[in-house]
């Protein structure tokens, strides 16, 4: 009997139905993985229907919540008591620096108005908390628990205790994707601490190693350089820790040298992460995270009009 | 046909859901390439239980889910589950007769099929070179297939005789 019922009933409902079926579905994936590519409002779409998927994200994250306040439930007094003065003692050195920071904060916007510059603006943040790293072995991405409703956008920086961590790629209501700098796709414009040298620095695919691109040979970079973000590009705000330096190789049959460097940023074990807002713009024409770009603007401008000047025949007329 | 028909839809969508949540759990860096398919072997074990209920629409969906989750090209699961959950419509009657050894192989073949076709759509979208240890969670699904099974079988009758 049940080997009757089953040659039957697949010769006669499920012959060509699946066949049909899968074109269709094939079909629409396709359709929606070339969308996926070549449109960008397709990102709208995309957050919506992450809101679907937010409960599964979070059922997950739950046993490594669990655990995580288990080892804190668990861990021993003496343990605790010992991390608490360690807070303690770094607190107190921290707001020892703060204190000082606010005098010199102070002398800063002095000079910088005895020099007639603009103004360094503070930049307002708000924390986030990991929630789930990319399963992909091939990405380094991750998620966090701030979203469109917390005020977070796409080309947000993103920045842990000792330094820049990355930049969200997508966001959803209440949490967002996180391209870290280590991914082979992230590259950001940086800036040498010691002498002002700017270069690109790309990610390599690992956690523990990023690449500076396109350094001349005779360029001045040294292992332990301190390279910090430039604010070009206008992406990233000016002056945030990024990698420090570990190998220069200088090989005479390339063009460039190979400069390695590892990120600041504790990419692997970080939990809590701030992401950086720009600060409230006083006019239009103001740049979007301080003065350093409008200085540069006003560079170009002025090189403009001077190249202008000398181009044209009139002005060479001119005494 | 009463022996398939008992499984009820909500029942089949919660154990789906639980394998995506499987799927997606987080893994440390060296084991994620160890992963079994949780959702490929929930949604082969749906398709050969209730081949009139479970079809390449649940696959779509589910894979959708997963691609929204992981956050890669959206379709590229979906695509991928889909063709699984045909695959699976085409042997399920033969599937039915093997022994446990034999479906796990079955298993192995499938799966394997259908991350090859994963691959190649990854190296279409970017840089991105194949390597064999993409079998690896095939092989890994396949080892588990008895027991899972067998597993899930004991699961259904308990909660049928009730």
């Amino acid at each position: 009997m049940l080997c009757g019922g089953l040659l039957i009933k697949p010769l006669f409902s499920h012959g060509y139905l699946p066949g049909y079926r899968l074109f269709f579905c094939v079909l629409a994936a396709s359709a929606l993985m070339f969308a996926d590519q070549h449109f960008s409002r397709m990102e709208t779409l995309r957050a919506q229907l992450s809101t679907v998927v937010a409960p599964i994200q979070w059922v997950v994250s739950v046993p490594s919540d669990l655990l995580s306040w288990g080892t804190v439930a668990l861990s021993e007094q003496q343990e605790l008591m010992d991390e608490n003065r360690r807070l303690r003692e770094k607190m107190l050195t921290l707001s020892h620096r703060g204190q000082r920071m606010a005098s010199l904060q102070a002398e800063n916007a002095e000079l910088r108005n005895v020099l007639n510059a603009a103004q360094k603006r503070d930049i307002p943040y708000i924390t986030a908390e990991l929630i789930s790293l990319d399963n992909d072995p091939f990405s380094h991405r991750m998620v966090v628990d701030r979203g469109r409703r917390n005020g977070a956008y796409v080309g947000q920086p993103v920045i842990d205790a000792f330094g820049l961590a990355g930049q969200i790629t997508s966001v959803s209501a209440y949490s967002s994707r996180v391209l870290l700098l280590a991914d082979a796709s992230h590259a950001l414009p940086v800036q040498l601490n010691r002498n002002g040298l700017r270069f690109i620095v790309q990610g390599a695919g690992r956690y523990g190693k990023v690449k500076v691109l396109h350094v001349p040979d005779t360029a001045d970079i040294r292992k332990g350089d301190l390279l910090t973000t430039s604010g070009l590009a206008g992406r990233f705000p000016e002056g945030y820790p990024v990698a420090r330096v570990t190998e220069v190789f200088h090989d005479p049959g390339r063009p460039f040298a190979r400069v390695t460097a590892r990120p600041l940023a504790q990419l692997e074990r970080s939990r809590h992460f701030l992401l950086l807002f720009p600060p409230p713009r006083k006019t239009e024409a103001d740049s979007p995270w301080g003065d350093s770009l409008a200085i540069n603007g006003a560079a170009l401008g002025s090189a403009q009009r001077i190249a202008a000047a000398l181009s044209s025949p009139d002005a060479a007329r001119m005494p | 046909m009463a022996r398939t028909s008992r499984v009820s839809l909500p029942v089949i969508w919660l154990a789906l859901l639980l394998a995506l949540c499987l799927q997606v759990m987080p893994l440390a860096e060296g084991w994620q390439i160890y992963r079994p398919d949780w959702l490929g072997l929930m949604l082969i074990y749906g398709c050969m239980r209730a081949p009139e209920r479970v079809g390449v629409l649940h696959g779509f969906v589910l894979g959708i889910l997963l691609d929204l989750i992981q956050g890669g090209p959206l379709g590229q699961s979906a695509l991928v589950l889909s063709l699984l959950a045909f695959l699976c419509a085409l042997v399920y009657s033969r599937f039915r007769t093997y022994s446990l050894v034999q479906q796990a192989v079955l298993v192995l073949v499938l799966l394997g099929l259908v991350q090859l076709g994963e691959q190649w759509m990854r190296t279409l979208w970017g840089d991105f070179s194949i390597h064999l240890a993409f079998l690896l969670p095939a092989l890994v699904s396949a080892l588990l297939w008895p027991w899972l099974a067998t597993l899930l079988r004991i699961i259904e009758t308990r909660t049928g005789a009730k």
